[in-house]
């Protein structure tokens, strides 16, 4: 038998056989030739660096975590042709968001010309406030929870059991706003909701006991991006919108 | 068709039936495995939670699709490979957008003082896996695929060609162009 290939020494590493590679004579081969027996050597040291590349654990309730976050967006049942069309948050949400973020983070640049007078339906106005009104919420919560965080007391364990909670609330709605914000092109908004989702994505999946330690880990990940400031920013245009919106006249009312 | 897969086709039977919550079961038994494949594919803890997400969504979505004769982790991983391709077709355009890292900072693991013993072997390993993550990276997404469902999730070739929608002989040489890619980038911190 010729010495075997890099493909053989493969799939004997993988133990796949199949009519035209046989195990046995593989292994017949291996034991009596020392190249290919070094070859194999040097392969299965290569792929064993590979089995080395970490995974970041998941907690042991994760399952129950995406459940808990799928559970909503499942309201019909499956195969249903509305069950895409019909997905109430990501109908009433995304579309929804959709304007907002533009209206919010964009529109501000357009802001004179949207001084003439543009009637628009009223619903699309009062949507714009109340979804302003939510995502300002959402900041403002966020804000909270890092702030808590930043000036918690650092000496021995702490528990971060109402932040972890509030965290765990937060991310699903932080999810849909990033996406919204990506999907629009708004990449300053989105970026910002992304090291947002992360530092929340730590702390939802925190025991409810952290060591110092632990907590230097999450206020290095909060002030490394600056992510408290660039919230307060986009939490201080957000809110001069709302303002801007509820001083608007009601349009389309005559 | 083993204990599991049968649970998990009387699962997906309840799901159609009407009984919605039954679903939890199958998001509960499969939500860590779907994480780490996501997150061998994308590399990006996030986008590995948006990917779990997203794969249950569809698998949902088209479970009226799925034949109870075919194993449902099977059909459940095609999905996830698929979303994960999806993802990390996102990031990237995401990332071109963005800045690009300086090339000219040095690693700071590279840095190091390399006076003893232990310091080189930190540094060589975190090179090595630089490596691993970066060549990881440069693979065919077929390639990725095909190597980190046989390599990591211990799929055989077979399942591995089910879970990608190909033929087991594609798969295989999927397989054998990711690990002779893998090895030869490898080469200079290993031999």
């Amino acid at each position: 038998m010729n010495h075997l290939s890099e493909e053989q020494l493969i799939l004997f590493h993988y133990q796949e056989a199949d009519e035209a590679h046989d195990l046995n004579l593989m292994e017949q081969h291996l034991a009596g030739c020392e190249v290919c027996r070094s070859r194999l050597d040097d392969l299965e040291r290569e792929l064993a660096l590979f089995g080395e590349a970490p995974v970041p654990a998941r907690p042991p309730d994760y399952g129950e975590q995406v459940w808990l976050r799928l559970r909503p967006r499942l309201m019909e049942r499956p195969g249903s042709i509305w069950s895409g069309f019909f997905a109430p948050r990501q109908w009433v949400v995304a579309g929804g968001l959709a304007a907002l973020i533009v209206g919010a983070f964009l529109a501000g640049r357009y802001w004179q010309i949207r001084q003439a007078p543009e009637p628009a339906p009223i619903s699309a106005q009062a949507r714009e406030r109340i979804l302003l009104l939510a995502v300002g919420n959402h900041l403002e919560r966020s804000q909270m929870i890092l702030v808590e965080l930043v000036n918690a007391d650092g000496k021995g364990p702490v528990d971060i059991a109402p932040e972890r909670r509030t965290a765990r609330d937060l991310v699903e709605a932080n999810r849909l706003y990033r996406q919204t914000a990506a999907r629009d092109g708004d990449l300053g908004m989105a970026s910002v909701l992304d090291d947002l989702e992360r530092v929340l994505i730590e702390v939802a999946n925190s025991p409810s006991e952290i060591s110092s330690a632990q907590l230097d880990s999450i206020r290095h990940r909060i002030e490394a991006k600056g992510i408290l400031f660039k919230i307060r920013v986009v939490g201080t245009q957000v809110e001069e919108r709302e303002k801007s919106a509820q001083t608007l006249p009601p349009s389309g009312k005559t | 068709m083993n204990r599991m897969e049968e649970n998990d086709a009387a699962v997906v039977a309840q799901v159609l039936a009407g009984d919605r919550d039954a679903f939890r079961v199958v998001v509960e038994r499969h939500s860590q495995n779907l994480f780490r494949l996501a997150y061998r594919m994308t590399g990006n803890e996030q986008d590995a939670e948006d990917v779990v997400q997203e794969t249950f969504l569809r698998a949902y979505r088209r479970l009226n699709k799925f034949e109870s004769r075919s194993s449902f982790s099977t059909w459940l991983y095609r999905i996830a490979v698929n979303c994960s391709l999806d993802q990390s077709r996102k990031r990237r355009q995401q990332d071109e957008r963005q800045l690009a890292p300086n090339p000219e900072l040095p690693d700071p693991m590279l840095a190091l003082p390399s006076t003893d013993p232990s310091t080189e072997r930190l540094v060589l390993s975190a090179e090595v896996r630089r490596r691993v993550e970066a060549t990881l990276n440069e693979l065919t997404e077929k390639e990725k695929a095909a190597f980190v469902l046989r390599h990591y999730e211990g799929m055989s070739i077979e399942e591995v060609g089910r879970a990608m929608g190909l033929r087991a002989n594609a798969a295989k040489n999927n397989i054998f162009r990711a690990v002779q890619k893998l090895r030869r980038a490898l080469e200079p911190v290993v031999s």
